[in-house]
């Protein structure tokens, strides 16, 4: 492990990242948010990205499915240059990324389970074999008994755990959660966190940001994760404190 | 199945799933209808006023380019031989078909509607006319006045050019008053529906970010509502040229009146081409909806 406020460059583990920063600057409106970021992100591994509110988590985890674009240096994801995708390209991509966001955006004339179901539905696989698939996971979040109510009608923990596992349904390689147990009890948070875990387990690349120090400490017993801290725009890896 | 027929059975079968992802838009919804019920029923107008302003310009221009009137005004003991030597020299003038001085009863019935049905002809002095009709390119109109002029002195020829070209001319000039009016009425619906359609994309931006976030391409978001505001306009338009037609059916017979506007309709097959104003407005919504999308997406990225 490194020391603590030591910059991070990215290296961690070898072979083909499935998303990967190099120097990458953000600026919005003349300020720079993010400045010199490294890094990438190994098939199946686990990551928390902390720091301050206001520090650069979400603009970071933006970048990392192509909702923003750097300002200098490269984002691959999969190995494509960001910047040589078409808009097509990144909707194909994006099936390969489940997001989370804490304030989940859903549809709000659908139900859960339509909602649920909306990545099989835009990407045309919306068939019964599939649906199968949306039962088992609407079960594996508990909300087999919600899955006909409309968004609106969920406390804060449904809306996230129903905003996993519409991230998940396409079975992608990579989730990236943002805050994603921001509005939620510790116990709600705990069973979010214990999905996402399992989640890892069965392959998929990980990146959580957070604030919540306690979080990341509960989860560490549970999963070789990497803690990854913003500081002053730039990145670096978080110490043994965590 | 080419792709692109197969594209376009898509289309018009239409995806369920798909069309449920966006949600219903009340106002865009009723403005659409309405503005394509209201244009469609004022292209059936506009339609009727070109497809009878074309008769009418036919008419004028076809009949009465065929014919001559010679008119002749002489003492009564001179009528006889003038309209006599008249006969002779237009049988014998290139470019005309036929010549033949019209009875009196015709004549009563040209005066008719100004003097009433008891007009005493034979004690007014009424011009005898002839009716000339013309053949091939017709007659030297000049020469024959030169000729008319020598021998029959009391003879005046009209060829109806002075009063024929300025109602062609005006029967033309509606004619093109009507297609322009297509066009305009075309292009209103077409910048309303795009109006309709991005103020539907700018009140749905949230419903687009969670689609794009979720992998929807941008051709598929904007399926969604290009189908919606085609089938709308479709809708709209259909009931919008029934009313117009129904309209249009309501106005007096040509027979009744006989005048311009009682012949204001279609006639034969072409009460077949409102058919197509319903057709030509979900196309105008197509192109309309599908440029505002694209538009709208492309600055949304």
């Amino acid at each position: 492990m490194r020391a603590p406020g030591k910059a991070f460059k990215g290296q961690s583990g070898k072979g083909a990242a499935v998303i990967e920063l190099e120097n990458v600057a953000y600026s919005y409106g003349g300020a720079e948010l993010l400045s010199d970021i490294s890094l990438k992100l190994q098939p199946g591994s686990f990551h928390f990205l902390t720091g301050p509110s206001g520090s650069g988590k979400t603009t970071l985890l933006k970048l990392c499915y192509a909702a923003l674009f750097p300002t200098s240096g490269y984002v691959r994801l999969f190995d494509t240059d960001v910047r040589a995708m078409g808009r097509d390209d990144i909707a194909m991509t994006r099936r390969r990324i489940g997001v989370v966001h804490q304030d989940c955006q859903f549809l709000n004339h659908l139900s859960v389970a339509d909602n649920i179901a909306l990545p099989l539905t835009v990407s045309g696989r919306a068939d019964d074999s599939e649906m199968d698939n949306l039962n088992e996971l609407t079960g594996w979040v508990g909300l087999t008994e919600r899955a006909g109510a409309l968004p609106p009608e969920l406390s804060g923990g449904e809306r996230q755990r129903a905003a996993l596992a519409r991230a998940v349904i396409m079975s992608p390689d990579v989730v990236l959660a943002d805050e994603p147990t921001g509005n939620v009890d510790w116990e709600m948070s705990q069973r979010l966190m214990r999905l996402l875990i399992e989640l890892n387990r069965m392959g998929k690349t990980i990146m959580i940001a957070t604030h919540d120090l306690a979080l990341i400490r509960a989860a560490k017993p549970h999963v070789q994760a990497r803690v990854l801290r913003i500081s002053n725009r730039r990145l670096q890896l978080a110490g043994a404190d965590l | 199945m080419s792709p692109r027929i197969d594209s376009l059975r898509n289309f018009l079968i239409g995806d369920a799933q798909a069309d449920r992802v966006v949600p219903p838009t009340g106002f865009t919804a009723w403005l659409t209808l309405f503005a394509a019920a209201a244009m469609a029923f004022l292209a059936v107008f506009a339609l009727a006023l070109s497809l009878a302003t074309s008769r009418l310009a036919d008419r004028w221009g076809d009949e009465l380019a065929r014919s001559s009137t010679l008119r002749i005004s002489a003492p009564e003991g001179q009528m006889a031989a003038q309209t006599d030597a008249a006969l002779r020299m237009l049988e014998t003038t290139v470019g005309v078909a036929s010549a033949r001085a019209l009875t009196n009863a015709e004549q009563r019935a040209l005066l008719e509607p100004w003097f009433g049905p008891d007009l005493p002809l034979e004690t007014l002095p009424i011009p005898q006319l002839i009716e000339v009709i013309e053949e091939g390119s017709g007659f030297d109109a000049a020469g024959l006045r030169l000729r008319l002029a020598a021998e029959v002195p009391g003879a005046v020829l009209d060829d109806h050019t002075r009063w024929r070209q300025p109602l062609v001319r005006a029967a033309s000039r509606l004619r093109l008053l009507g297609w322009v009016s297509l066009l305009l009425i075309g292009g209103a619906m077409a910048a309303m529906i795009t109006l309709a359609a991005r103020a539907a994309l700018a009140a749905n931006a949230q419903v687009i970010g969670v689609l794009r976030l979720v992998g929807a391409r941008d051709g598929y978001i904007a399926q969604a509502f290009v189908r919606r505001f085609t089938l709308r306009s479709l809708t709209g338009a259909s009931l919008g040229m029934v009313l117009g037609t129904l309209a249009v059916l309501a106005l007096p017979s040509a027979e009744v009146g006989g005048g311009f506007l009682t012949g204001l309709g279609f006639q034969g097959w072409h009460w077949l081409w409102p058919l197509t104003i319903p057709l030509l407005a979900a196309l105008v919504a197509f192109l309309a909806t599908r440029a505002a999308a694209r538009r709208t997406l492309g600055e949304m990225s």
